[in-house]
């Protein structure tokens, strides 16, 4: 390996090491940290990156190839025909009318042929999953309506996907002032027009019958060997040899990696296939988008500025308006259709994709091209913004209100318990509460949820827990217990750090999923922990013992002896765990704890330490006395 | 002839150790005029469904209380369902009378023999006198309370003998069911065995 590579591994790697830190910090997409660093070294910046830059894109692209693989892995056919309401209407409604939108606006305005308006629309109609499901995860909406339509018309867009880069050479051939020659490189496009359709439809065929029959059980094999590093390289080798393949008969590679994981959706290999290909993809997507950065032209920017910011602006108005109408005709309410309008408001990562595409075949000028990936680069970097906008700005004047409107006459009453998240568990904890004539005023982030917890009178404050205002407005100065029961483990942990922190008199009885979230309230000294996996896991196991033939009181018994050693051992183990090096939990170090937790279990006598009523045990012991 | 119905209240918090309840349980009379109710097997959570308990003590004619005799009394889940189910106005009080008249007494099992039960042995009292709570009970409940069936020293038995005692709690089974109590006195038996031993 020359020294060259080098040079340009680190000059790549530290670019990306250092901006998509900061672009986190700053709220901002992991993308745009990405673009960022791929303009600070692009040429009309510091000029780290020249020629060779062109070599390294080519094999980001493979990123592109793999992103769509595990889109594909992804699409579990039950789910999606569960959604498939949503994702066919919402989503098609979204992207043909967003096309059709600026597709005219294309032709008519700015007066492109009808092929560069038809795959700039295209391009630029759909949304960036990557920074939508970001946010939604880091504002806890996915389990939402606005958060669950997101998802819809995102998973639509990525299926467009395919068609339309399918599309887009077809448009080239259209087109005679391209050269024809550099396109159909493939094998057999010496073949008649029938023949070459044969053999794609026989390709398409085979990436379907050898992911079923020999790639499947090829993985059985391979994991009998129990070296992880081989399952990988298997994987690797599927996606590359798709790829392969779709080249040969001239289809693209990414439609091949699509279909391919389409096929091993099914298989049980399904969540280690992701979770091997997942760092590839990432890493090979984020050169990618160093490449983007570094491409675009700066040059022909600033010579038309005008149209940019104009294009940008027309662009984000037009993908508002035609969600917010789909909002409207899907009956969401006004808050929840801003969120869902504003956050799919931007163009995304297949714009990119689309584009370099089309710039390889020569369909799209140049600098139109450029000035499109500016524009789709601008547009992602709204969306926070925007966001934050309606946060302000619009949401308190059309979304549900954080308190309840007040009666003139009405006293305020201070309500001794506050619950945190009202989904399945917390509303269990509130109906018990309430069937007990104890009243809780309940925070949640669900604006449909609490609208309906109103009608039925409770006191319901809407917005994010982690809000100190909120906490505040809620009583929680006051109050004595504060219930933490939001679903999002993380975000749950950050309310009760808050609680700690700002009120320490408030007494906490915390949810937990698992034991990693139990290890993590442990270390923040938090007393009163409740496993949701804890408890019903112990019913089930009673009620297994029984169907066996246990006495049901001894069953319950052991039941509840085991609870105790649990919860008396996770707080062991919690101290223990900070004895090694690792503090991130890896699927490996589960395997380890999980490990521990059995040999623990080995050494422990679950039976019955008291001897009451043990008939046995006296007999033996009288007998004994009387020798 | 009339039969009467018999239910069994059975407690016991570790039967699978029990040997001798074991073996009187399993041998127990089969017949459709015995109903085996058992409590612990029932609710092991202690959540007792009052309104069962009470359909059930009105299905039937004799009620026993059988269960292990732990330090001078019952196990607890019985405790609590004499507790639970023998409400004001339905078994006791003024309108209390859903239990009137019916039969009702103890079938204990204990690892002491009988001679530690009286005044001069260790366990100070006898059976009857440390069983008086029970009978009070049952007193104010307006039932007609037996003296107990007792099978004394299960810690040292054998199974063949325990074999023993289970038939003749068949056999008081048995002739509960077809005769009653008719009009007998039991000032002469201190337990039920010694009665059910004088009959044919």
């Amino acid at each position: 390996m020359d020294n060259g590579f080098f040079v340009q591994a680190i000059i790549y790697l530290s670019a990306a090491v250092v901006f998509v830190p900061i672009a986190k910090k700053i709220g901002l997409s992991s993308i745009l940290g990405y673009l960022f660093a791929g303009i600070i070294i692009g040429p009309f910046v510091l000029g780290l990156i020249g020629q060779r830059g062109e070599d390294i894109m080519h094999f980001a692209e493979f990123g592109v190839v793999m992103m769509l693989f595990l889109i594909g892995l992804e699409l579990d056919p039950h789910k999606f025909w569960k959604m498939r309401k949503f994702i066919l209407g919402m989503g098609s409604l979204q992207v043909i009318g967003t096309s059709i939108l600026l597709f005219l606006l294309g032709v008519i305005l700015y007066d492109w042929s009808w092929q560069v308006a038809l795959i700039i629309a295209m391009a630029l109609a759909l949304s960036s999953t990557a920074i939508v499901l970001q946010t939604l995860k880091e504002k806890s909406l996915s389990q939402t309506s606005m958060g669950r339509a997101s998802f819809a018309v995102l998973l639509f867009q990525d299926i467009a996907v395919i068609p339309i880069l399918a599309v887009i050479p077809l448009l080239v051939s259209a087109n005679a002032s391209i050269p024809l020659e550099d396109l159909n490189q493939s094998i057999i496009s010496d073949f008649a027009a029938w023949i070459q359709t044969l053999i794609v439809i026989g390709a398409i065929l085979a990436v379907y019958f050898a992911g079923r029959y020999i790639f499947v059980p090829l993985l059985h094999v391979v994991a009998k060997t129990r070296l992880q590093e081989l399952f990988t390289a298997s994987a690797l080798l599927l996606v590359v040899a798709v790829s392969y393949l779709m080249q040969l008969v001239g289809l693209s590679p990414a439609l091949g990696a699509f279909m391919a994981g389409v096929v091993l959706a099914n298989s049980e290999f399904r969540h280690e296939l992701e979770g091997d290909i997942a760092p590839f993809k990432g890493l090979l997507l984020g050169l990618f988008f160093i490449g983007v950065g570094a491409s675009i032209n700066f040059q022909l920017i600033i010579d038309d500025p005008i149209f940019i910011l104009v294009f940008g602006l027309t662009l984000i108005t037009i993908k508002f308006l035609v969600l917010f109408g789909i909002g409207i005709l899907y009956k969401k309410q006004s808050d929840q259709n801003f969120l869902f309008s504003f956050g799919l408001s931007q163009a995304g990562e297949f714009g990119f994709v689309i584009m370099s595409f089309s710039m390889q075949l020569n369909i799209i000028p140049n600098m139109l091209a450029n000035q499109i990936l500016a524009i789709i680069a601008l547009s992602m970097l709204s969306t926070p913004f925007l966001l934050l906008i309606n946060e302000k700005w619009i949401d308190p004047y059309f979304g549900v209100k954080e308190k309840a409107d007040k009666k003139a006459d009405t006293i305020e009453e201070q309500h001794e318990v506050i619950i945190a998240g009202f989904g399945h568990f917390g509303s269990t904890i509130g109906r018990l509460l309430r069937a007990n004539g104890v009243k809780a005023t309940i925070l949640d982030h669900d604006s449909e949820r609490v609208d309906l917890l109103r009608k039925m009178g409770f006191k319901v404050y809407y917005g994010d827990a982690t809000r100190l205002e909120l906490l505040k407005a809620a009583g929680a100065e006051d109050a004595k217990l504060f219930i933490a029961a939001i679903d999002n483990p993380s975000v749950n942990l950050n309310v009760v750090e808050i609680i700690r922190k700002n009120f320490p008199n408030l007494k906490i009885l915390t949810r937990a999923r698992n034991r990693i979230d139990a290890y993590e309230l442990i270390d923040h000294g938090v007393e009163n922990i409740y496993r949701e996996t804890l408890y019903t896991a112990v019913h089930l196991g009673v009620d297994a013992l029984t169907q066996l033939g246990h006495r049901k009181y001894s069953a319950t018994r052991q039941g509840q002896r085991f609870i105790k050693y649990d919860e008396a051992s996770i707080r062991e183990l919690a101290a223990k765990r900070h004895d090694k090096m690792a503090y991130l939990v890896t699927a490996q170090e589960q395997i380890e704890l999980q490990e521990q937790i059995l040999k623990n279990d080995l050494y422990t006598n679950f039976e019955a330490k008291d001897h009451a009523w043990d008939s046995a045990f006296l007999k033996r012991e009288i007998n004994n006395d009387d020798k | 002839m009339t039969t009467n119905k018999i239910l069994i209240l059975f407690a016991h918090p570790l039967f699978e150790k029990s040997m001798i309840n074991r073996i009187l349980i399993e041998y127990l009379l089969d017949s459709p005029n015995v109903t085996l109710h058992d409590l612990y097997e029932e609710y092991p959570e202690f959540d007792i469904d009052i309104k069962r308990e009470q359909d059930l003590l009105m299905e039937h004619d004799i009620i026993i209380w059988h269960h292990p005799f732990y330090w001078y009394s019952c196990p607890p889940l019985l405790k609590q369902w004499i507790d639970l189910v023998l409400e004001y106005n339905w078994a006791y009080g003024k309108s209390g009378n859903a239990l009137k008249d019916k039969i009702i007494f103890q079938a204990i099992t204990t690892g002491g023999s009988e001679e530690n039960y009286c005044s001069e042995g260790r366990d100070r009292f006898t059976i009857s006198e440390l069983l008086e709570p029970f009978n009070q009970t049952a007193m104010v409940c307006k039932m007609n309370y037996l003296p107990p069936f007792v099978i004394h020293g299960t810690h040292k038995m054998n199974s063949k003998e325990a074999l023993d005692k289970s038939r003749m709690y068949n056999k008081l089974l048995q002739h509960l069911i077809e005769n009653g109590i008719g009009k007998e006195t039991f000032e002469n038996y201190p337990y039920l065995n010694q009665w059910i031993q004088t009959k044919q």
